[in-house]
């Protein structure tokens, strides 16, 4: 089975709240409020804060620190300045508005450079590409840039911060 | 931004280029009227650089760029081909080959548009009979090098209008267009944000008028396409062809944005 297909077949699973059977929110059913933030979890488990500052600063993963300062990680050089700080986001928006913001952006802010993090649809792109190859994407395995669970995590850690 | 100091913010105040202590190049010039506006004036890549990579490009010994121009000029004398003829055969000293950089890419007689490449394979299949050498190849490298350093110091002269009109438009689309998984156009980055650190790159205007460069970190000749092609290839996109259609339409306009930089020859960036 393909990673594609074992998600669109989680997907299908009924979602069961505090119960044994979990699956992610696919992007394509996530609920949102008010068109910008999304309440529920995109995987039904509490996310982990330390997990998620390693997702902020990995290159591999979120990549954050290449277009935002974040003064909480001053062990990582060259943090970029294209965007504001993430000082302080854990207080200026609410957990859902950050995962709304972690999962697309575009929504509350129209037009940003800041990419959308959890979106599976290759036709929502322009000549997506296979990662960092320059060739071209195969619509098999095309995903999202970070996983439900890593959205959580990254939302888990943005709200630890609220000195700014 | 807490990081967004002046030191990072702006190119290099007043650094200027002079190439072994007496030849004066522009990195600065008045920014060509069919931006609208949108730059307040136009900067060489240089002014973005370390010192330490500024410098080297001001003294031709230290600047490995010209080695690969001392090799073209071998090449220029070679007579190869069912001809056996040469460069210097038909166009002479390599000096006549002065202010060509500085309109590359242009319309043809067949009304296609050229990039300086095209040409040179051009006189190699058609008229030398020889095999056409590849867009990135050692030999490519060499001669392009080395008809760059002919127009150093001149100032970029693209032609963006008549026959050219319609490649400029492609290229000027496809500028604006917002590619790959990270939806980055090439304005996002050198219009909307140059001066601003993206991770560890200063971020320049993406201007063209220093290609070919050396690259400190490709430790070789990197033709203006294969730039492209890298800064597509971080928008997690599918890349252009180095050669294609669209990559000629784009160094066109690129070329345009920077109308009135002098023609660096042969740059070095890190
Ligand atoms: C390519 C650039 C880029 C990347 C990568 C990026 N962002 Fe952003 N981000 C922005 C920009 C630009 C804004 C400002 C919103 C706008 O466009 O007006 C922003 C806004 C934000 C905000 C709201 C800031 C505020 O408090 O006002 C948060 C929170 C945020 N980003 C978090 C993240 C996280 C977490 C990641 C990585 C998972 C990330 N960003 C990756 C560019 C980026
Ligand atoms: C994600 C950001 C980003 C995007 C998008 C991007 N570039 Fe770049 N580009 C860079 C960085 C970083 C460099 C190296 C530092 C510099 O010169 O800006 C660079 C360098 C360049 C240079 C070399 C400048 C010099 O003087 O050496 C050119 C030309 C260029 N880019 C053109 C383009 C074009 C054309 C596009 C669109 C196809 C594009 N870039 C898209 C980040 C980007
Ligand atoms: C048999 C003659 C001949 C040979 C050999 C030859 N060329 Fe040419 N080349 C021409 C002619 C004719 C033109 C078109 C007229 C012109 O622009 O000078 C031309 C045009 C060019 C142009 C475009 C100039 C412009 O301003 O449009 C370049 C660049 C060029 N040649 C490079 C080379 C290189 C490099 C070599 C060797 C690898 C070479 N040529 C070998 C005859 C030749």
């Amino acid at each position: 089975m393909t990673r594609r297909s074992l998600s669109a077949a989680c997907a299908a699973t009924a979602v069961i709240w505090g119960g044994a059977t979990f699956a992610d929110i696919s992007p394509a059913d996530i609920v949102w409020e008010d068109e910008v933030a999304i309440p529920a979890s995109l995987n039904g488990v509490p996310g982990d804060p330390v997990a998620g500052a390693d997702t902020v600063s990995s290159r591999s993963a979120g990549n954050c620190l290449s277009c935002h300062v974040n003064s909480a990680m001053p062990e990582h050089d060259f943090q970029g300045n294209i965007g504001p700080p993430l000082d302080g986001a854990g207080a200026r928006w609410s957990e859902a508005e950050l995962r709304g913001i972690i999962v697309d952006a575009k929504r509350m802010f129209p037009e940003s450079m800041m990419p959308t993090f959890y979106n599976n649809n290759p036709d929502d792109y322009i000549r997506p590409g296979e990662a960092y190859t320059a060739r071209a994407h195969n619509p098999e395995t095309f995903s999202t840039l970070l996983t439900a669970a890593q959205v959580e995590d990254v939302v888990a850690y943005l709200m630890t911060l609220t000195d700014w | 931004a807490v990081f967004s100091s002046t030191a990072f913010a702006d190119p290099h105040p007043d650094a200027e280029l002079i190439i072994e202590g007496e030849l004066h190049i522009a990195t600065r010039a008045e920014p060509p009227e069919h931006l609208g506006g949108v730059l307040p004036e136009i900067y060489s890549g240089w002014l973005f650089r370390t010192d330490e990579t500024r410098e080297l490009q001001m003294d031709d010994f230290d600047n490995p760029g010209l080695l690969f121009a001392e090799r073209g000029e071998d090449r220029w004398e070679l007579a190869e081909g069912t001809a056996n003829q040469s460069c210097a055969d038909c166009h002479g000293g390599v000096d006549s080959m002065a202010g060509v950089r500085a309109v590359m890419p242009k319309v043809n007689e067949d009304g296609e548009l050229w990039s300086m490449q095209n040409y040179i394979n051009n006189c190699r299949t058609e008229r030398m009979g020889a095999d056409a050498w590849g867009w990135n190849s050692e030999p490519m490298k060499d001669i392009t090098s080395l008809i760059s350093l002919q127009s150093r110091g001149m100032p970029v002269a693209v032609k963006i209008d008549g026959e050219a009109a319609e490649y400029w438009e492609k290229g000027r689309e496809m500028y604006y267009t917002r590619f790959g998984q990270l939806e980055l156009s090439c304005a996002n980055c050198h219009e909307d944000n140059w001066g601003r650190m993206i991770r560890a790159d200063h971020l320049s205007q993406g201007m063209s008028n220093g290609f070919p460069t050396y690259r400190l970190k490709n430790a070789t000749i990197v033709p203006l396409h294969q730039r492209f092609r890298g800064c597509i290839r971080d928008t997690r996109g599918e890349s252009f062809a180095e050669g294609s259609q669209e990559f000629r339409e784009l160094e066109l306009y690129v070329s345009s944005r920077g109308l009135g930089l002098p023609i660096e020859g042969i740059s070095v960036r890190q």
